[in-house]
């Protein structure tokens, strides 16, 4: 063990510059008047853009680690931050306006969701599974309070007490995997890991503690059978804190699962490829059957996650660079079709109006063409249509499950996608094909920044639709493909 | 200019659409008269592919190549041969007659109508223009949703219904399809060039499985007995632009996969399966006919003979596998080939206009049931003219478009098995029993609903639309042969790539 240096503080200069700046931006708030709140908008996403900068700044040309080991940084973790950076300032601009109207618009808002991120940044970039713990653990604990940030409402504080509990219990799962893992391995150093996991001598008890892990990451994910606090989650918590949720940590869980699976054990792929290759089809089947029947948009876009997740295993089921490559573009897919998805719902929300049910649609073409015509390209691209993007991450990952010898997997996520189709259609259905309901006048938000990011947010997924090669070349070299 | 343009005619219509929507609500008819010129500007460039397009090749032609997604290799790469262009100028000649005969029918936000046609126009010719595999599929998809809205926004009262189902159908097709695509892509070593495929050797059980994964897609898309339910249902409730796009021009997408997928990449599982294809063609023929012939609703009635009708198409391709390897016929295959794809051409016409015909009653009563009708001819004459000859087209009548490529196809089974003759020939009796019968039912007769009475005779709109169709039907009729010679190259080696073995 080597004492710290300068040079491992300046690896991870892009996360001490945020956590100091979190902290004065807590410090900042507690001297702003409730009118003055505005400023911490801005400064929050002034902070996230520079944070953005650092980290493309910062990333050296190979990759190093830093205190020991325990933190990496390579090309993968660059991506990851990236997109993690710009979902949170898309989070912040979509939910401003919403946050003022409910009286919430409160600093712990925006300090409480950069603790996260800073807990997403050490997440996908560990390397030790403490790192991989301290990550997460931050990322979560930020999130049940973002979650119960409305505390009167009996919703909201449910949907976090849901989320602790299950959460706590998922990261005991994984706590206790881990410990399994140390315990046959002798490393807590993933790469370490990388090389003892196939040699131990506790090879039963390595593979057990692998498969509680595999547990914490389908909790993370989302993945069924592990999915039962999403619906709740998604629905209970403030619509500007569930975009947040459905985003920037669908990355993370992803970088995670990386980290443990294939960092740590990837020598014993065809032991969890089985394993994820069964949370796939369970995932794909809950999600798209139970959305189904769902009324509530928000409940919808929480089975429809399940089912995306389902699709992001098909990826790591390859246990190859190119299924890595795939799943992180699908990640990538998803977090930007799922921004622009509640960000939609959130500006037709207003003051005692959260448009949350899809009956809430009615008639939008009508009355906001243009935001009827956003909300089909998301959904579009959510159904998988070409040209839009979320095609193209589909076609990425069924083509790694084929590539992987998994023809049958393939086609499960093929049937699968013909029956989330009729969800996502059936909210186009409303847009379009309804008239609208008397007295339910939708006022789309008037905020202007939020309304031009949203459209670039819609209209980047039929752009990158158009040209996803760019993207895509960049997700694969960070796997060297 | 000609390096580019196949882009532009794909892109014009749809860049087109932007304009379009542009002028908004506030100003319909200058949404109206853009996509016109719209419209009317991609039909004058398609005429240039005639000049720029040496028919007596079977190449690809006007060659586009550009690295799409260089991770994944797939390129944006356009091409056309005969058979395309033939099918490109039907697009573009329909795209105008539907924008027109939308003009004053579509009063609801018709700049959307217009921009959803253009936009519908254009990845239709993409359809036919590309030879990357997954172009391909993203134009054969990304087409439905334009359909999807047409209908659901501006169809009747079961529209929503009808595009739901129209939608998830045609998109289960696809999707084994796709899995087929990538599964291929995989064997060829990372490549989803057509042309590369083509050669690819591929076993007899790998073969088989494609050929189902591209026979469901296509199938649902053409549409083939089963799998035809939803075109009842899509065409009662389209509006009528709808119906004479989806008729004229999207059920040939059908036959066109069939000719660019299953017959170059899996030819011995073609073979092998053609006697189930066949079977489903002649049962479209004879049964999906008696259908036709109970309907009440006129739309419907057009739609199941659509269904037969492309029965021939079906039966013409799949002939050609018999003729070809059964008994080494390459001249009876050549013939049934071609009938097929001049079926194809004709049936865009004939359909094209039949529902156009039907929009023009529906307009004025606002019903299809035929019951509703009759002794329209007395008040309608010159309506009455058109419907008659778009009528015998339908039954396949000498010196109409009709006649041509059923009789190439009938004559071509013949000496592949008679028996197969004997029930493609059945058309020409059912055929004529459902046209006629309905034709004595609306046009002949006294006029017995009072509403009638008061129809007008169509406008000079409607009368320039059904006369653009009479012309394309009658000379195609007595003189089919510059259609012929412009597919007659690309047939002829279709032909040939149906003797390659690839087991």
């Amino acid at each position: 063990m080597n004492l710290p240096t300068i040079n491992d503080i300046l690896i991870l200069l892009p996360e001490a510059y945020l956590t100091i700046a979190a902290c004065l931006l807590l410090l900042i708030d507690a001297f702003l008047k409730p009118s003055q709140r505005g400023a911490m908008h801005w400064l929050s996403i002034a902070v996230l853009l520079v944070g953005i900068y650092l980290v493309i700044a910062n990333q050296p040309a190979v990759n190093v680690t830093a205190f020991s080991g325990m933190f990496v940084l390579d090309r993968v973790s660059e991506i990851l931050k990236v997109f993690a950076l710009i979902a949170t300032v898309l989070v912040f601009i979509y939910g401003r306006p919403y946050m003022v109207d409910r009286k919430l618009f409160v600093g712990e808002f925006y300090t409480l969701m950069i603790f996260a991120v800073i807990g997403i940044m050490l997440l996908v970039s560990a390397g030790s599974l403490v790192t991989v713990y301290l990550g997460l653990e931050l990322l979560t604990l930020s999130s049940y309070a973002l979650v119960a940030l409305n505390r009167d409402s009996r919703l909201s504080s449910e949907a976090a007490i849901k989320y602790f509990v299950l959460g706590a219990l998922a990261s005991g799962m994984l706590l206790y995997g881990m410990s399994m893992v140390y315990g046959a391995a002798h490393t807590l150093d993933l790469a370490q890991l990388h090389r003892a996991a196939a040699h131990t001598d506790m090879h039963n008890l390595m593979l057990f503690g692998m498969m509680f892990m595999i547990v914490g990451i389908g909790f993370k994910l989302g993945a069924a059978p592990f999915h039962m606090w999403i619906p709740d989650v998604y629905e209970g918590s403030p619509t500007a804190v569930t975009i947040f949720i459905g985003s920037a940590p669908k990355l993370a869980a992803f970088g995670m699962a990386y980290r443990l699976l294939d960092s740590g054990l990837g020598e014993l792929s065809h032991y969890w490829q089985p394993l994820l290759a069964v949370l796939a089809v369970l995932s794909l089947a809950i999600g798209n059957l139970v959305a189904i029947v769902q009324t509530n948009l928000k409940r919808v876009l929480a089975y429809s996650t399940i089912s995306h997740m389902g699709y992001l295993l098909l990826g790591l089921v390859n246990a190859g660079p190119e299924g890595y490559a795939s799943a992180m573009f699908y990640a990538i897919s998803y977090t930007l079709m799922g921004t622009a998805a509640f960000g939609m719902i959130l500006v037709l929300a207003r003051a005692g109006f959260e448009c949350e049910n899809i009956d809430d649609l009615k008639g939008l073409n009508r009355r906001s063409p243009w935001l009827a015509f956003l909300m089909m390209l998301v959904m579009f691209s959510l159904a998988g249509v070409p040209p839009l993007f979320g095609f193209f991450a589909k076609l990425l990952v069924l083509q790694s499950a084929i590539h992987a010898g998994m023809l049958w997997l393939a086609i499960v996520g093929a049937v699968f996608a013909i029956i989330g189709l009729y969800y996502y259609l059936r909210v186009v259905k409303v847009m379009y094909f309804d008239q609208p309901v008397e007295g339910t006048e939708i006022k789309p938000q008037p905020d202007m920044p939020m309304r031009l990011v949203l459209s670039i947010n819609a209209l980047a997924l039929l752009a990158l639709g158009f040209s996803s090669g760019p993207l895509l070349a960049w997700c694969r070299s960070a796997f060297g493909v | 200019m000609s390096n580019y343009l196949l882009s532009l005619l794909i892109w014009l219509p749809i860049l087109g659409a932007i304009p379009v929507l542009a002028a908004g609500s506030g100003r319909p008819n200058a949404a109206r008269w853009v996509a016109l010129l719209v419209a009317i500007a991609t039909f004058a460039a398609s005429l240039l592919l005639l000049t720029h397009v040496d028919a007596g090749t079977a190449a690809k032609q006007l060659i586009e190549d550009h690295a799409w997604i260089s991770a994944i290799n797939v390129h944006y790469a356009l091409g056309v041969d005969g058979i395309s262009v033939a099918l490109i100028l039907l697009t573009t000649f329909v795209g105008i007659l539907v924008i027109i005969g939308a003009w004053e029918v579509i009063q609801d936000r018709p700049h959307q109508y217009m921009a959803a046609m253009l936009v519908l126009e254009g990845l239709m010719i993409g359809v036919f223009c590309a030879t990357d595999a997954l172009l391909f599929y993203v134009f054969f998809e990304a087409m439905l949703i334009p359909m999807f809205i047409l209908i659901g926004m501006w169809g009747g009262p079961r529209r929503v219904y009808a595009t739901l189902k129209f939608f998830i159908y045609t998109f289960f097709g696809s999707i084994f399809m796709l899995v087929g695509l990538i599964y291929l892509y995989n064997k060829a070593g990372g490549s989803f060039d057509l042309a590369t495929w083509a050669t690819l050797p591929l076993s007899m059980k790998e073969q088989s499985w494609l050929f189902f994964a591209f026979l469901i897609a296509f199938a649902v898309k053409v549409p083939m007995v089963p799998v035809h339910t939803w075109l009842p249902d899509a065409h009662v409730e389209a509006p009528t632009g709808g119906s004479v796009v989806l008729a004229a021009v999207m059920l040939k997408i059908g036959g066109y996969g069939f000719l660019r997928f299953s017959l170059p990449i899996v030819p011995d599982a073609s073979e092998h399966y053609a006697w189930l294809v066949i079977a489903l063609s002649l049962v479209a023929v004879v049964y999906i006919g008696y259908i036709a012939l109970v309907q009440e609703d006129m739309k419907k009635l057009v739609a199941y003979s659509s269904v037969a009708h492309m029965g021939f198409v079906t039966l013409g391709i799949f002939v050609a596998f018999l003729l070809v390897r059964g008994s080494n016929n390459a001249d009876a295959g050549n013939l049934a080939m071609q009938g097929a794809m001049v079926q194809m051409i004709s049936h865009g016409f004939v359909s094209g206009a039949m529902f156009s015909c039907i929009g023009v009653l529906y307009d004025r009563l606002h019903t299809r049931q035929i019951k509703d009708y009759g002794g329209v001819i007395n008040v309608m004459p010159w309506f009455g003219f058109f419907y008659v000859l778009f009528a015998m087209a339908n039954c396949g009548l000498p010196g109409t478009s009709g006649f041509v490529g059923e009789f190439f196809v009938i004559m071509a089974s013949f000496s592949a098995n008679p028996w197969i003759a004997l029930f493609a020939a059945f058309t020409l009796i059912i055929g004529a029993a459902y046209t006629l019968w309905m034709v004595k039912r609306v046009l002949w007769g006294e006029i017995t609903n009072p509403h009638v009475a008061e129809m007008k005779d169509i406008n000079g709109r409607e009368t320039f639309v059904l006369l653009a169709f009479a012309a394309a039907v009658v000379i195609m009729g007595v003189w089919p042969q510059p259609v012929i010679h412009l597919m007659d190259a690309s047939v002829t080696h279709l032909v040939q790539q149906l003797g390659n073995h690839k087991v």
